[in-house]
């Protein structure tokens, strides 16, 4: 089993929102504005709620904001 | 540097001034009498029942004096919200730290096996309990640093 890698859209998705701020969807999703930048660096995979939380603030679906690749898919 | 990991790094000289401070105080009435005696007891039951409420008000009495400090200095207040990576990363540390803490109290135990006298097992307890504060915010400083 490979590592899996969760990508996230958020930067783009941040700058399509009227260049919402890391503050301010931070502030409306409940969290620090550290946990956000960690999530766009890929550093900190957020829960499932969290998740949700974020895809609801952009108002699109949780496979639009994050994707999901498993590297041994790739080998298969 | 985030909020968080100047408080780890607050944490951390805190403990370490603290419990020095506090034991080079202690150390100076250590009782001059048999490793054995009832007095040696006495001191030590003392020195960690009166650590205790030491290290609570002094942790209390410096987190204040930071917060008020890092809002005049930088214009940045403490968090409100206590998010899930914060809470992830607080459990992670105090993970770390209770395994230290544990490995302190069993090389403790085990200076009473090779016949130490009890004051050798008081001090790694004391020891035990500033390395695992210390790994704590150590820890903690890190996986702020890190992102997770």
């Amino acid at each position: 089993m490979g590592k899996p890698l969760i990508s996230n859209n958020i930067r783009k998705l941040r700058f399509n929102h009227d260049e919402m701020t890391q503050q301010a969807l931070a502030d409306k999703v409940g969290v620090t504005r550290q946990t956000i930048i960690a999530i766009e660096n890929a550093k900190y995979f957020p829960s499932l709620e969290l998740a949700f939380r974020v895809a609801r603030a952009f108002n699109l679906p949780l496979e639009e904001v994050f994707s999901f690749e498993d590297q041994s898919d790739n080998k298969a | 540097m985030s909020y968080q990991e100047k408080r780890a790094i607050v944490s951390l000289v805190n403990s370490i001034v603290v419990t020095g401070l506090y034991s080079a105080v202690m150390l100076q009435r250590y009782p001059d009498a048999s490793p054995y005696s009832v007095e040696v007891f006495h001191y030590w039951g003392a020195f960690f029942l009166i650590l205790i409420p030491v290290s609570i008000v002094a942790n209390i009495v410096i987190d204040i004096v930071f917060t008020i400090l890092s809002s005049i200095a930088v214009k940045e207040m403490a968090s409100s919200i206590t998010d899930e990576r914060d809470k992830l990363i607080e459990l992670r540390a105090t993970r770390i730290s209770l395994y230290t803490f544990a490995v302190g109290v069993l090389l403790a135990m085990g200076s009473l096996v090779v016949d130490r006298p009890p004051t050798t097992m008081f001090i790694l307890l004391i020891g035990a309990g500033v390395v695992s504060a210390i790994t704590r915010d150590i820890s903690q400083f890190y996986f702020y640093r890190r992102g997770s």
